[in-house]
């Protein structure tokens, strides 16, 4: 049994329990894009999209894996152990302040969960990079959960569906978190030379080293609406050539223009759309509609989740 | 006329002495120079050599910028012949930044890749200061397509701040060209050695780094960001960039103990601005030790190798 086993997800398991029993039922939630106050409940039923101006909220690898798998259940990946700070590296904080503070406060232990579990039958390996830890940079842990996951999918055979979310690189572990994009090309590779499809679905926001290696080498490319996509964040483009940036830069729906992702879908219909896909690519004979699933737990409340139907 | 680097005023005013001497004893051949001459020379060289002796991460990151230190072209000329630049992604147009061509080098068919930053405002803006566009990425996995099918060894020279970032490379794919650049790096069966020979910025550097073997001259950096853009992220202030520059540990040094790099190259005395024959001639040196090393390797062990490699990184770090 590792550290990481015996210590650090027990810790993290309490954590997240904490976090659920901090959610009452009676909250309410702002929406970030048109400032709605949205019932916590109907929210986490509408997907966290706000039912009032559709805006797509940033979600955690929780709420993604109850969206995909069927009857949300699943099995989570251990993630691999890395050198926690290689680099000793210090800003005005510590890496290693900053990494715990970030696991206290998502209750995970890097920005990449990857779980396996079925979608309308089909086995399938996801992992979600979200934007709250570290704004899902990258880094050596990511990185290697990575590896391991698309590894993992390869020996059993399993799809792999990657939702991403960065800002790019960690930049506290240096060029180490620069070697994670041709390490993860590599296991992306693996999936190619074991015919597995290899679906990325990219969220708000997608920049920096992670669009620029595994988040841009999906068999097929699908964005949320609105999310942010590209190589250079905004700033720096509009610092470093001072050119009026046009309507819509960056956004799912002008990476869709100029050819750069498949399809742009909306949340509600993100699961039967990734259904549909992967079942054709693997041959397989159309998935059978899940209807209305059993009420689940999600986030300590009892919620009613549209399935793919 | 030699350029200083501010680090380099104390031998700058040395050396500035010793041509002031030569001129005025030029107007009087009477006067008697030869032996104080002598004496600032050897305390010029002498202070050189303890400068470039503990040069801090952000005086390295200088020398690794230093406008008269050898760029692309100058390596093209010095340690290739028969060099045919190819031109054009097929798809969108031209790139100056990236270089790409065949040559012979030391006898040898292959395939040459590097960013080329330019020496003066003209070539600079022609060259776009070494950062490439999406269509130069996409000549870079042409001349690989075509190394591979045959079978020319890749000879990589890295330098560059990064790739651009405006409206056009975004529009044009920016982050897809070098993910796939990458891609093909990684799927080469021919030895594809990179040497990073001023500066390796990001993925820019990454997309044509990639490689079975990877050198660094002593006195050029690899970083997963400049300095300037860590400090005015993480310190919000800029003009933290020495700071940033020590914490990110880019130097040749720190990514030799850090298992990135394969070896350093050693430069001249003074960085290799002061004497670039010498410098260019170390790293043919060096590329040629290593295509002898990977030439009896068949091509699924090159690629083998460069993927174990690859993985095998930060793996033994504590």
């Amino acid at each position: 049994m590792s550290w990481l086993t015996n210590f650090v997800r027990p810790r993290i398991k309490s954590l997240i329990g904490a976090v659920k029993s901090a959610t009452p039922d009676n909250l309410w939630r702002k929406c970030p894009a048109c400032g709605e106050m949205i019932f916590h409940r109907d929210l986490v039923a509408a997907l966290y999209v706000c039912p009032q101006c559709g805006h797509h909220m940033r979600i955690g690898a929780p709420e993604r894996f109850a969206q995909v798998f069927d009857n949300n259940t699943f099995e989570e990946l251990i993630p691999p152990e890395v050198a926690p700070d290689p680099l000793r590296f210090r800003d005005e904080k510590r890496y290693t302040d900053r990494l715990r503070e970030a696991r206290q406060k998502t209750g995970r232990i890097d920005a990449l969960s990857a779980a396996r579990g079925t979608l309308d039958g089909l086995p399938v390996m996801v992992a979600v990079q979200p934007f709250d830890f570290m704004g899902g940079s990258l880094g050596m842990g990511v990185g290697e959960a990575l590896v391991n996951a698309m590894q993992s999918a390869v020996d059993e055979s399993r799809p792999f569906i990657l939702f991403v979310a960065s800002g790019g690189a960690r930049m506290q572990e240096g060029v180490l978190s620069l070697m994670q994009m041709p390490r993860v090309t590599i296991a992306v590779d693996m999936l190619r030379d074991a015919g597995l499809p290899y679906v990325v679905v990219l969220t708000d926001p997608t920049t920096g080293g992670v669009s620029a290696s595994y988040a841009m080498l999906g068999d097929i490319h699908i964005a949320e609406p609105n999310a942010l996509i590209g190589f250079a964040g905004q700033r720096v483009t509009a610092n470093a050539v001072r050119e009026q940036l046009p309507e819509g830069y960056q956004r799912a729906e002008y990476l869709l223009q100029h050819g750069m992702i498949d399809m742009v879908v909306n949340r509600k219909e993100m699961r039967a759309t990734l259904s549909k896909v992967l079942h054709l690519l693997m041959k397989r004979s159309k998935p059978h509609a899940v209807l209305p699933l059993p009420p689940r737990v999600i986030a300590g409340t009892v919620a009613r989740v549209p399935g793919g139907a | 006329m030699h350029a200083y680097l501010d680090f380099e005023r104390p031998i700058a005013e040395l050396e500035g002495k010793i041509v002031e001497l030569r001129q005025l004893a030029g107007n009087d051949p009477t006067m008697q120079i030869d032996a104080e001459v002598g004496r600032l020379q050897q305390k010029a060289d002498q202070l050189v050599k303890e400068t470039y002796a503990r040069l801090s991460p952000w005086q390295r990151v200088q020398v690794a910028r230093h406008p008269g230190r050898p760029h692309f072209c100058d390596y093209v000329k010095h340690l290739f012949d028969e060099f045919t630049p190819l031109a054009g992604d097929r798809a969108f147009g031209e790139d100056a930044a990236i270089v790409t061509g065949l040559a012979r080098f030391r006898g040898q068919a292959v395939a040459v890749v590097g960013q080329e930053k330019g020496n003066d405002t003209k070539s600079r803006l022609k060259h776009n200061f070494g950062m490439a566009m999406p269509e130069g990425y996409r000549k870079v996995q042409r001349l690989f397509r075509l190394a591979d099918r045959f079978g020319l060894p890749v000879i990589s020279l890295v330098d560059t701040s990064g790739a651009y970032s405006g409206v056009a490379a975004e529009d044009r794919g920016q982050a897809e060209a070098i993910a796939r650049t990458i891609e093909a790096c990684l799927n080469l069966r021919v030895p594809l050695i990179a040497t990073i020979i001023g500066e390796g910025g990001s993925g820019g550097a990454v997309a044509i780094a990639t490689a079975n073997k990877v050198f660094m001259l002593e006195n050029s950096v690899y970083s997963v960001i400049s300095p300037e853009g860590c400090a005015s992220i993480l310190w919000r202030r800029p003009e933290k960039a020495q700071d940033a520059a020590a914490a990110l540990r880019l130097t040749a040094q720190d990514l030799a103990g850090l298992g990135v790099i394969d070896a350093i190259i050693p430069e001249p005395i003074g960085g290799a601005h002061r004497a670039p024959d010498e410098a260019m001639s170390t790293v043919g040196d060096q590329i040629s030790r290593a295509l002898g090393e990977l030439s009896h390797m068949s091509p699924d062990d090159v690629r083998r190798q460069r993927r174990e490699k690859y993985l095998a990184i930060g793996r033994d770090l504590k």
